[in-house]
């Protein structure tokens, strides 16, 4: 496996696990995307959805995400400790998406603040706007919400808070 | 070479600094805080070298910061002190030893023994996940329990984990692993049968009974029906050249320099192994403000959990496979770590070295079992590499072959803080079970959990532990 040299997801390897929802399920709203690619003994996405959208049988299985019973509320994203699941809403018409994702780094930013977005290997590759940010209890993890350019809807997967004097 | 040390945000962390005390090093006051040891306020001052080795002057700075080697050594008011394990104190005089270290005068406070020995049910050696583990059960179910540990306070590595944790409901999954240390802690100090020492150490085992040593209280001997070993693991270290400069640290040590003390281990770092201890320091760095230069791996694979290393790289640090450290440069302090592609035999290829800059080099190169008080017992040990060294011989109900020895976590072999936990409470109940066999309630108990267990084990980023097992688990 690529992924074990590089410790970068693949594309490829989401879409042979059945992490990516159909474009059409795409366009209906927020939905998770699970990059959980191996079979850790985990299973805190099953215990904290509240739409049974995640099933695993054993706490070694990877997984299994019902895209039509997900509503991407999050509560996922908030609590998984390996930081592998990203809600995607492309819902909206024109050039805009959603990147919802969990921050453990520092004091979140605020609404409205622009933000440098990373890719899976820490690239910079473009802007976007937080939109909404929350802390959840039990994890005492931030979920920030960041309108996106549609186009890297699959490749942001990070993002780093403008410095100070940076345009 | 970095200055400002103490961190004063953390995302995650809030840092309860006591009362300011000055403490004089050298003649010269510094401020340090009530309730930090005196490694991390000489750190936190911005002192590299802790002492200077007899023979070749070469500089020491700390390593393990947690009493387990002698690198940060020091003099504080005419004794011999390792710095790490030993409370600032307001007025304290600090001098580094250069040459041979004076013999202490005055007799340890600690080799003083108390005549009356302690009898006890259960003596719970090591207050990890796994020692807090057996002790919750065990005194609730009635039994009278010394749970001793030789740091300042519960909870083992679990105080140091700033990420969330994996696993199940029952195994606190979603929490922080300092959360889950405070709330186990918590629960702990509501049982009236448990007794807690903490800078406690399990020294010897004797005839007469096991000595027990304490800084203020003394030494004394514990005549338990029952033990638990539970004394989790050590850092290993890593053969190169200059590795003893100043500067070069074990990642456990970073992490309670880091986030036990709040203090910043180094401004630019190289950490050396991909197991996911070098990938949590890494990301536990990214947190506290330092930036990670590049983790080396010497295997052509990452060692530790994808979702871990994801997590890193996503912040842009690279992870150098087939690569190992080949030398530390600098002259107080480290300046730079020079890596070299290794071969198939894990030989460094001449002419591929690279100097990366960088103030401080982590290693992240595995945990050895920290089994001596089990052989002391007479335990059976045998060396498994995959569980990281000398492990005890057991059944899966976590028994030796000594009568009333029974064994839990790491120091059975180097695991994870989920598992550590379902150990402890295993063993609780293999002792319970010895006072009243026929309890069907802590007979099915039982079972649930070497079930869980091993079910937890069925992954395969648990194959190394499985294939290890079958060397030492018997019946």
């Amino acid at each position: 496996m690529e992924e074990r040299v590089s410790g970068i997801v693949s594309l490829e390897t989401l879409r042979r696990l059945g992490y990516l929802p159909t474009e059409d399920r795409l366009r209906k709203g927020p939905v998770a995307i699970f990059e959980c690619i191996e079979p850790i003994p985990c299973n805190v996405c099953v215990l904290s959805c509240p739409f049974e959208a995640v099933k695993m049988e054993k706490i070694t299985d990877l997984p299994k995400v019902d895209f039509d019973r997900c509503t991407g509320c999050t509560l996922c994203v908030a609590q998984c400790p390996g930081q592998a699941i990203f809600v995607v809403d492309a819902s909206q018409d024109g050039e805009e998406a959603l990147l919802s994702l969990q921050y453990d780094m520092g004091e979140p930013p605020d609404p409205g603040d622009r933000v440098v977005l990373l890719d899976r290997e820490g690239n910079s590759v473009g802007e976007g706007k937080v939109v909404k940010v929350y802390k959840h209890k039990r994890s005492e993890a931030f979920v920030v919400t960041i309108a996106i350019p549609q186009k890297l809807l699959m490749v942001a997967r990070a993002f780093r808070k403008v410095g100070r004097g940076e345009s | 070479m970095f200055k400002q040390r103490r961190i004063s945000k953390h995302p995650v962390l809030r840092f309860k600094r006591g009362k300011e005390v000055t403490i004089f090093f050298e003649g010269k006051p510094l401020k340090a805080f009530e309730g930090e040891s005196l490694a991390a306020a000489l750190y936190a001052a911005g002192v590299d070298v802790f002492r200077w080795t007899p023979k070749l002057g070469r500089p020491r700075g700390p390593f393990c910061m947690v009493g387990k080697c002698g690198s940060c050594m020091v003099e504080v008011d005419g004794e011999v002190v390792r710095a790490c394990i030993t409370p600032v104190k307001e007025g304290m005089k600090v001098r580094r030893i250069k040459g041979l270290p004076p013999i202490n005068a005055r007799e340890a406070p600690d080799a003083a023994l108390n005549p009356s020995p302690l009898e006890v049910d259960v003596l719970i050696v090591g207050g990890g996940p796994a020692g807090m583990a057996a002790s919750e059960i065990l005194a609730k179910e009635g039994m009278s329990v010394l749970l001793v540990d030789d740091q300042p306070r519960l909870g083992g590595q679990l105080i140091k984990q700033t990420h969330i944790f994996f696993g199940s409901q029952e195994l606190f999954a979603g929490k922080r692993g300092f959360r889950i240390a405070e709330e186990y802690e918590k629960k702990l100090m509501s049982l009236s049968n448990l007794q807690v020492m903490l800078r406690t150490t399990a020294l010897g085992v004797f005839e007469e009974g096991i000595l027990i040593t304490n800084p203020e209280k003394g030494a004394r001997l514990v005549r338990p029906k029952y033990v638990v070993i539970s004394t989790g693991a050590f850092e290993n270290y890593l053969l190169f050249e200059n590795n003893d400069l100043p500067g070069v640290m074990g990642a456990g040590g970073a992490q309670t320099l880091m986030n036990l003390y709040g203090v910043l281990p180094g401004k630019e770092v190289v950490v050396i192994g991909s197991g996911n201890v070098g990938l949590i320091i890494t990301y536990q760095l990214l947190q506290a403000g330092a930036g990670v230069k590049a983790i080396i791996e010497a295997a052509p694979k990452i060692g530790g959990w994808l979702v871990h290393a994801a997590k890193i790289r996503r912040f842009g640090v690279p992870i150098i496979t087939k690569h190992t450290i080949i030398a530390a440069e600098g002259r107080d302090r480290v300046e730079a770590a020079v890596i070299a592609e290794v071969n198939e035999k894990w030989e460094p290829i001449p002419g591929t070295e690279k100097r990366i800059e960088c103030d401080t080099i982590l290693l992240a190169v595995g945990l050895t079992p920290n089994s001596e008080l089990l052989r002391q017992f007479g335990v059976t040990t045998k060396y498994v590499p995959e569980l990281g060294g000398l492990v005890p011989v057991r059944n899966r109900y976590m028994e030796t072959n000594v009568d009333g020895v029974f064994v839990a976590g790491d120091v059975s072999g180097v695991e994870e803080a989920t598992t550590a936990f379902i150990e402890g409470w295993i063993v609780a109940y293999s002792i319970l079970l010895k006072e009243n066999p026929g309890n069907k309630e802590w007979l099915q108990e039982r079972e649930r959990l070497v079930m869980m267990v091993e079910e937890y084990r069925s992954s395969p980023v648990s194959s190394k532990v499985r294939s290890g097992l079958r060397y030492v688990e018997v019946g």
